[in-house]
């Protein structure tokens, strides 16, 4: 329908090409920490104005002009009000590796929150059970941040978190802190064998076979390579859980974010939209399907 | 059609001009290249008069009329997209720590000749585009600032199918004015339908009669006829439902066989939106944009991820374009993504016709019994 | 010696009779290990197998230049040894308490008995060492997958 011209004019002279929705918000990069080889945590502060708060399994778009933008979730504390964002990076392509080489001092652009969040404060009352694979350990931190920053609120809180190698594991001395607190149960494991490891070695669904579970109390959150996250369904839906407690963090490409661009389709979602998290029972047809 | 008004040859002519006059950049059809392509009409002069198309599956031709009817041909290859959807415009550019927006110049534009089925594609790509938590702020102010003038299809074209995807032939809302052609021995005319206020004020600058009873009539009656004329039409089940039943369907490994995935169809159709941006500096890298262009589903990176791409096979590239098309768009965006202007058809250099490949669909899935009891699918 | 109770939690065990589940709970005793105590030898005849109750084994092999090379690590609810059931009978890699570990320790060669004795014995207990052996050959697969490699080594 068109609009009376006189409007038009109007609306038509005070214009920008592109809208709020695609244009990156200056952040300036005041920490950063190698997490491993290749991970790089960086913390995020606005230069001006701030984005809108985000919820644990939200994420952004971040921007290194003239390279590109990728989609990233925060993994810091879902708390912080001051409009700071922390979200870990692995290098693993062109922008990547252009957003783990900055340095306090730069400037990048950030859009968002964007996605569904990992929904913790409806798991208030009940068992979590957090499954992490590799950087996937990322994603995850803002529910572990959330939970015991209200300890109380929750029963049990248990952490299976694999990885290739210990140096691989990311947020070493937080995960040593929480694997000395009573009220959190921490299981480590490594896929490959490695010299000075004492710890467990083998797939993150061989310790996840072995918790008892209360599966009608329990919300698990499940995040890693597809796969991982895959077999770690089964491993949870063998021991009682609904497909509708199970939530996983979905991924494919993204050039948005925003639900206009349609790259990140899975089937019926739009993962930018309807995901990143979603509970299997969604999911597990769609994942089960190849090339999809 | 109460209040009908009447526009002869000449009166078209006026209403391009008066258009002009006002600001507008007026699009519509005109002959170029051995097609009708949309292009910025200078008067009325550049319609297309007389021309026709003869259409099929991989078949475009022009073919000269035995009148002057100068919206007597069907859909070319461009859709109306272009002009609300460019396919490249720059997005912002960065300079220092700063991010500026894209600033184009502001401009009105007039769409002329407009079918239902594309009309019903502009408002579907409204909803994905302008209806979404984070709409499209040029696509929205580009739509805003439209002035459409729709046309009533009176003779269906070789690959049309408006009638059974329920958007066609006659013009639903979203146009200031509708124009249905009638030329006979006697007489060239447009029976106008008002409705809008800027419809009713362009109008009302032009020469023009009141239409009688019997023009109101016959122009609608001539539409309705079209409805009956079609060539061919969607299956008339639940195309939603029979997708998400299809995902192992032999049929995938058919088309693939066939489908060249060169990405026509996603080019032509009126509602494919998918975009990609592109990050660009100078040479100094002071200077940064990022600009956005349409990007097509049957591209190979088009869903790479980790390394690779999530789609390689061409037969699931296939099943994504036409399940997107047919029944996602239901659970994305509330409705079908398909309107019936069969430029998929036409412009497939294989001839793949999507109606023919949801009926094998539905045959395929009649022959395995999968029907009621079908691979659960929760959306 | 043990009692059924503590056998029935057992996947290996868990689609035999009550009775055959008595005759079993013969051939079972709790066992400790000190940290560090050498369960068996690679290469050695393969007698026991072991329900783990508490603590972490880890089965090792010496590598040249690489020294002892941890392949696995079992902990409580796992089930360590099985190449006692079928040839050529000897261990394939050593077996280590990591800490302080409790299990339950099947004699083997009566359970043998029992089974050839016993076919309708035999054969769910079979089965059950097999969903054992299929849980750990599909954690060892996703291992050979190296999912959280990076596409960059690719």
């Amino acid at each position: 329908m068109s609009a009376d011209i006189q409007s038009t004019a109007a609306a038509a002279v005070e214009h920008d090409g592109g809208g709020e929705t695609m244009l990156p918000v200056p952040h300036r990069v005041t920490g950063r920490r190698e997490e491993s080889h290749d991970c790089v945590t960086l913390r995020l502060e606005p230069c001006g104005r701030a984005l809108p708060p985000f919820a644990p399994g939200q994420f952004a778009m971040l921007a290194r002009p003239g390279v590109g933008e990728i989609a990233i979730s925060i993994s810091g504390d879902p708390s912080a009000r001051d409009g700071s964002l922390t979200n870990t990076i692995r290098d693993v392509g062109a922008v990547s590796r252009a957003l783990c080489r900055t340095r306090p001092g730069h400037v990048i652009g950030v859009r968002g929150p964007y996605g569904t969040s990992w929904g913790l404060d409806t798991a208030v009352g009940r068992d979590l059970v957090i499954v992490a694979g590799g950087v996937g350990l990322a994603p995850v931190r803002p529910i572990l941040l959330g939970a015991l920053a209200a300890r109380d609120a929750y029963r049990r809180i248990v952490l299976v978190a694999g990885a290739r190698s210990p140096a691989e594991l990311l947020f070493r001395d937080q995960l040593a802190d929480w694997a000395a607190r009573p009220d959190v149960a921490v299981e480590l494991t490594i896929d490959q064998p490695a010299a000075g490891w004492d710890g467990a070695v083998g797939f993150v669904t061989e310790p996840l076979a072995q918790l008892r579970l209360a599966p009608a109390q329990t919300v698990a959150f499940v995040c890693g390579p597809e796969p991982m996250m895959r077999f770690s369904a089964s491993v949870l839906l063998s021991k009682g859980m609904a497909p509708g407690d199970i939530r996983v963090s979905l991924e494919r490409n993204m050039k948005c974010g925003a639900g206009l661009c349609g790259h990140c389709q899975l089937g019926p979602l739009l993962l930018c939209r309807d995901g990143p998290v979603v509970d299997y029972a969604r999911a597990q047809a769609l994942l089960d399907v190849r090339e999809l | 059609m109460t209040g009908a008004a009447v526009l002869s040859r000449a009166g078209l002519d006026e209403l391009i001009a008066a258009l002009i006059a006002e600001g507008y950049r007026v699009i519509g059809p005109t002959v170029r290249d051995d097609a009708i392509v949309l292009a910025e009409l200078g008067s009325g002069a550049q319609l297309p008069s007389g021309w026709g198309v003869d259409s099929a599956p991989g078949r475009y031709r022009l073919r000269r009329r035995a009148d002057e009817a100068v919206f007597g041909h069907s859909a070319g290859s461009q859709s109306w997209k272009e002009f609300l959807h460019p396919s490249q415009q720059l997005l912002w550019s960065a300079d220092g720590d700063g991010f500026s927006p894209a600033r184009d110049e502001p401009v009105r534009i007039a769409f002329l000749g407009v079918r239902a089925c594309d009309l019903a594609a502009i408002a579907k790509l409204g909803v994905v585009l302008g209806g979404g938590a984070h709409p499209d702020a040029a696509f929205a102010r580009r739509r805003a600032g439209l002035f459409v003038v729709a046309a009533g299809c009176t003779e269906p074209g070789g690959v049309c199918f408006c009638a059974s995807m329920g958007t066609g032939p006659r013009p639903g809302p979203g146009y200031d004015l509708a124009l249905t052609e009638r030329t006979d021995a006697q007489d060239h005319r447009f029976v106008v339908d008002v409705s809008s206020p800027a419809g009713e004020r362009v109008l009302s600058g032009l020469t023009r009669r009141s239409a009688n009873g019997a023009e109101i009539d016959d122009a609608r009656g001539a539409v309705e006829d079209a409805a009956a004329q079609m060539g061919r039409e969607m299956p008339a089940i639940d195309l939603r439902q029979l997708l998400a039943d299809s995902r192992e369907s032999p049929l995938w490994a058919n088309v693939a066989d066939r489908c060249l995935a060169c990405g026509n169809c996603t080019m032509v159709c009126p509602t494919c939106f998918c975009t990609t941006t592109q990050d660009s500096t100078d040479l100094t890298g002071e200077h940064a944009e990022r600009s956005q262009h349409w990007a097509s589903c049957f591209d190979v990176d088009f869903s790479y991820l980790h390394g690779g791409s999530v789609r390689v096979s061409g037969a699931s590239r296939y099943r994504q374009w036409i399940t997107h098309k047919l029944s996602t768009w239901h659970d994305q965006f509330g409705s079908s993504g398909c309107v019936g202007c069969g430029r998929c058809i036409a412009w497939c250099p294989v001839g793949i016709d999507i109606t023919a490949e949801a009926r094998r669909l539905a045959e395929l899935r009649e022959a395995s019994g999968a029907g009621e009891e079908g691979p659960d699918e929760q959306s | 010696m043990s009692s059924p109770d503590e056998l029935a939690g057992s996947a290996l065990f868990d689609r035999l009779t009550a009775a055959q589940l008595a005759a079993v709970t013969e051939a079972v005793r709790e066992v400790t290990f000190a940290p560090g105590t050498r369960l068996f030898d690679e290469g050695q005849i393969a007698a026991g197998c072991w329900l783990i109750r508490d603590g972490q084994v880890a089965l090792e092999t010496a590598i040249p230049g690489r020294g002892l090379v941890v392949v696995q690590t079992l902990g409580p609810g796992d089930v360590l040894g099985w190449s006692w059931l079928v040839p050529p009978h000897r261990w394939h890699f050593s077996a280590t308490a990591t800490g302080a570990v409790r299990a339950l320790q099947l004699e083997t060669s009566q359970l043998l008995a029992l089974a050839d004795a016993d076919p309708a014995l035999g054969y769910p207990l079979a089965l059950g060492l097999f969903e054992v052996l299929l849980a750990r050959l599909q954690s060892t697969r996703s291992r050979l997958l190296d999912l959280y490699g990076s596409p960059r080594e690719r």
